[in-house]
């Protein structure tokens, strides 16, 4: 079990080392140039020039890497080209900001989608399943851009019970943050609605018609304790996987749900700062959602053989 | 276990049956289509009594046994008929009352141990939960539980309490599925293919367990199993089903030595009995296929593949005709149905056997070690030393993970053996496939257990078999196409299947194509690995016919693994006993047989079921096979031995394979004199 942590661990390490040098790159192959978007337009190509050497841009690849690596292990994420402060100023709160979103969509979207796919599997075959199911797959479909402008339109324009941006009046409570982050939450949801449902559908079919099950209803459970202690035990390991690896996804979503809602998180900021050629905002947006993301499918991977007696008992293959 | 089981169900009707089926049909939906799966079954089990159902599968074996639990999938439904248990209706009953029924009067045994338990909840838990249903609370429920592990002679209840199914053999799992049936102490206990998936040793030991609970608890059973000799032994009356219809029923002993249904005739002419060998007799066969589902022929369903059928019996449906006190069968011809004409000939000289003494295969000091996951060393063959001539087959036997499929494994070149391991094709050392010469690759074939997974679902019977003979002969153009014809002739496959693909193949017409395909190149050896094991018998009689005509024209040589002794017997000059990847015993197989035994052989032999009701004195050993990584110290086999000296030798010093009679190997201690001989019994013909 432990060399398996270990193994894991150096796992995500190495993919981390490995995004990080694909964002550098790109960073490097990307057109722009630092000290031109730094000076600005009027400034002489001398100057932007030298600063560029102060950057340390005319260093070889590799030596740059090296150099901007260190830097961020002391945890020095550099200085944004567009606001002239370092970027952590701006990262950590928008990371919070962020967070808050992502985890509003995720305690709505888990227990509903699960509840939607287990429905959806008790009742395989008939209209329940085939609603549940036809719903979800539309609403994968539907990006968030359209969702999120239907429903500022409908919720926020036409009938005024929510409010259209996501930022609640400073200093607001709990409730009213939420009030505020309803909306955007949404469209988040329904793209992952559809996906975690027909997983957890997926996985309670299979326990359903497995002989362990049939051995727990003849042995004479009342079916819902065949369905809670016997089926979802056994259905949920492979959800919570899926579930981790969809924090991924749901980064890539709150690019444009942010930005649509006008809410200052990681992903509007990412956003601004692809747009505005900034690449230390960028390089250490991507990086920090790299490490959220790794951090996640970690931990699921970590809980889910963890609660896998098969595993946690015998070693790993 | 007393007062919560003798509850309710049992008190209302005591002299009912406990268990009634009348005129049951059962449906299966499929593509909107009611297909009929069981028609017209009619059978009572009386108190204490125990009914066996038999026939091969798809017949309609599990859908009675879920039908009764009202455990049909989705798609199935009972269209008619009556099921009474303890005279109360089953198929009446409303959810809750079902439950309940469930809960204390029916219990069921399962074929797949394994499965049937949940996987990710500990053993005690599970076994409690049948006391908690009861109204027990937890503690007791538990306490409960290690009791009936105990009843079920589990050794160490407290330690297999608290580990999870993964952790624990097949046997002992069924052990544990049998203790939650009994544990209530049902009406009715269904077992369905309860010892299928276990070894014959392992098999024996479940098969007593449940006749001892049967007699302590006197509960009636319901036995499933496609195993005429099981059935045999366990059952007090048997019914034969075929397509879904109870073709004979009766007393099991009357039915088996005095078959009155064609079918039944047929069934029992398909086992390779004791006594059977191939250079004296054929197995018959059953010629044709079951109908498939759906599809109702007109008047008798057995009649297409019946040699008595006549017009009568293909128009009219035939009566269920009363032989004499609760046995019937439903056959116009049931006067004539044990003169019933054989499918194959007999008698037939085969001229199999040995035809040379220069050895084709020489198997010298193999050994295989793995390293295991912990690095632990797992010697799963240990200086293995035999010799095969050619025309002659060696059969192989020994419990799973003895190193049967090891071995095979090596012969064939798929598992390299350790270094300074031998094994020579025709005088040349040979190493493993990639080393191989194309040559040395035609010489030694091999054919699986599932031919299934063994063939490439995505290609045609004619590209399987055209492919093996550009690989392994050369031909070309015609001449390569006649031969395919000849190949196809002579697994007796027909032209038609030669543009279809495995999926579209039943089982024995899949192994038919894999034999086609390693007869190709017309090898030496022939490397059989449990090739019939996952075959009903009718059509397993027919690989094994088809293995020794190829024999005697083609003399090929053939190492031949099976867990059945019977088939091992009928088809093999010479066998070898493994235990944990050692060569316990090897000669003659007729004196293999007739002894004097290891007494490892002695305990496998008095392990398998008889259909002729002879109840050879059991041997049963003790414990389970130990770890190939942690072998026993002295004989391997001391620790499970009934025959162990007591001065210690066995304990401490590994015996060698010594020489006991010209051509017959023994690695035992104990002297010659002291070894059983079990006399065979020559089994009833037909």
């Amino acid at each position: 079990m432990g060399r398996y942590i270990l193994k894991r661990l150096g796992l995500a390490i190495l993919t981390l080392l490995l995004l990080s040098l694909i964002v550098f790159l790109a960073g490097q192959v990307l057109p722009g140039n630092p000290g031109r978007l730094i000076l600005g337009n009027f400034a002489s190509q001398r100057s932007v020039d030298i600063l560029n050497r102060q950057l340390g841009l005319d260093h070889p690849v590799l030596l740059q890497y090296w150099e901007w690596a260190t830097r961020i292990m002391h945890g020095n994420f550099g200085r944004s080209y567009q606001f002239q402060a370092p970027v952590i100023s701006f990262l950590f709160p928008a990371a919070g900001r962020s967070l808050k979103l992502a985890s509003l969509a995720f305690v709505i979207v888990v227990p509903l989608s699960i509840l939607g796919g287990v429905v959806a599997a008790l009742n395989r075959g008939r209209t329940v399943d085939r609603i549940i199911s036809t719903i979800g797959l539309s609403l994968s479909t539907l990006p968030e851009f359209v969702s999120g402008i239907v429903l500022i339109v409908v919720f926020a324009i036409e009938l005024k019970i929510l409010p259209v941006s996501a930022n609640a009046p400073p200093g607001s409570g709990v409730l009213i943050q939420l009030r505020y982050l309803l909306l955007p939450a949404i469209p988040l949801v329904l793209v992952l609605f559809g996906y975690i449902a027909r997983i957890a559908r997926a996985g309670t079919v299979e326990a359903l018609e497995s002989d362990y099950v049939r051995t727990a209803t003849l042995k004479g459970l009342r079916r819902r304790t065949v369905i809670v202690r016997h089926m979802l035990r056994n259905s949920m390991l492979p959800t919570m996987t899926v579930v981790a690896t969809q924090t991924g996804y749901l980064i890539g979503g709150l690019v444009v749900t942010e930005t649509l809602f006008n809410y200052p998180g990681l992903g509007r900021l990412i956003y601004n700062a692809a747009v505005a050629k900034d690449f230390p905002m960028l390089e250490a947006g991507v990086l920090v959602i790299g490490v959220v993301y790794l951090t996640a499918t970690l931990l699921a991977d970590l809980l889910a053989t963890f609660l896998n007696p098969r595993v946690r008992l015998q070693g790993f293959e | 276990m007393t007062e919560i089981a003798s509850g309710v169900g049992r008190a209302i009707a005591e002299s009912a049956n406990a268990l009634e089926v009348d005129h049951l049909d059962v449906a299966y939906r499929v593509r909107g289509v009611d297909h009929l799966a069981l028609r017209d079954i009619g059978f009572n089990i009386g108190q204490h009594e125990s009914f066996g159902l038999v026939g091969e599968s798809g017949c309609g074996k599990s859908t009675t046994a879920l039908a009764i639990t009202r455990y049909l999938p989705r798609n199935g439904r009972i269209t008619s008929g009556r099921i009474a248990l303890s005279g109360r209706d089953v198929m009446s009953m409303r959810q809750e009352e079902l439950r309940l029924l469930r809960a204390r009067s029916i219990s069921v045994v399962y074929q797949d141990p394994g499965r049937a338990l949940n996987p990710s909840m500990r053993i005690g838990r599970q076994v409690a939960e049948v006391f908690e249903i009861l109204g027990m609370k937890k503690r007791e429920a538990l306490e409960r539980a290690e009791e009936a592990l105990r009843t079920v002679q589990i050794a160490d209840p407290g330690r297999i309490m608290s580990a999870y199914p993964h952790q624990l053999s097949g046997g002992m799992l069924q052990r544990v599925v049998i203790a939650m049936a009994i544990a209530v102490e049902p009406t009715l206990l269904i077992l369905d293919e309860p010892t299928t998936a276990l070894d014959a040793t392992v098999e024996a030991e479940v098969l007593d367990l449940v006749s001892g609970l049967r007699e302590q608890f006197g509960t009636a059973v319901l036995f499933i199993s496609h195993n005429l000799a099981v059935i045999a032994k366990m059952c007090d009356r048997v019914g034969v089903i075929y397509a879904g219809e109870i073709v004979e029923q009766g007393p099991a002993r009357q039915v088996f030595d005095d078959p009155r249904h064609p079918y039944t005739v047929g069934l029992l002419r398909c086992v390779p009995r004791r006594g059977r060998r191939k250079d004296l007799h054929r197995l018959d066969t059953i010629p044709g296929f079951p109908p498939t589902p759906g599809e109702v022929p007109s008047g008798c369903i057995y009649a297409d593949r019946c040699a008595l059928a006549d017009d009568q019996c293909r128009a009219e449906t035939p009566p269920v005709v009363d032989l004499s006190a609760g046995w019937t069968s439903r056959c116009f011809k049931y006067a004539e149905a044990p003169e019933l004409p054989w499918a194959t000939p007999e008698h037939l000289a085969t001229g199999a056997g040995r035809r040379s003494d220069h050895p084709v295969i020489s198997i010298e000091h193999v050994s295989k070690t793995y390293a295991g996951r912990h690095g632990e060393v797992v010697r799963a063959l240990v200086d293995v030393n035999l010799e095969l001539f050619p025309g002659e087959t060696l059969g192989v036997v020994g419990e799973s993970g003895c190193g049967k499929t090891t071995l095979a494994r090596v012969i064939v070149g798929l598992t390299s053996a350790d270094p300074n391991s031998g094994v020579k094709v025709a005088g040349r050392r040979v190493g493993s496939v990639a080393e191989r010469t194309p040559e040395e690759l035609r010489l030694v074939q091999i054919i699986f257990q599932n031919p299934d997974s063994a063939l490439n679902r995505r290609h045609s019977v004619r590209y399987i078999i055209t492919r093996a003979l550009t690989k392994l002969t050369h031909l070309k153009g015609e001449e390569r196409d006649a031969r395919l014809m000849t190949m196809v002739r002579s697994v007796r496959l027909e032209p038609r299947h030669l543009s279809m693909r495995p999926a579209q193949l039943s089982g024995g017409l899949k192994q038919r194509v894999a034999i086609a395909r390693a007869f190709a190149g017309s090898p030496a050896v022939l490397v059989c690995d449990e090739p019939t094991s996952s075959l009903d018998v009718s059509v397993q009689a027919a690989i094994l016919n088809l293995l020794v005509d190829l024999q005697t024209r083609e003399g090929v040589t053939y190492v031949f693994i099976s867990h059945d002794l019977g088939v091992v017997r009928y088809l093999s000059d010479r066998i070898a006993v493994l235990y944990l990847g050692r060569i316990m015993e090897y000669g003659l197989a007729e004196s293999v047989f007739s002894g004097p035994h290891h007494p490892y052989t002695e305990a496998l032999l008095s392990a398998v079921p008889t259909l002729d009701g002879t109840e050879p004195e059991r041997i049963r050993l003790r414990g389970e096979i130990p770890s190939p990584a942690n072998p026993p110290p002295g004989c391997v086999f001391n620790t499970r031995c009934h025959r162990r000296l007591s001065d210690g030798t066995c304990e401490t010093v590994e015996p060698i394979l010594r020489e006991i009679e010209p051509g017959k190997f023994m690695r035992c201690h104990l002297p010659i004199e002291q070894l059983a001989r079990r006399e065979p019994t020559e089994a009833n013909e037909f």
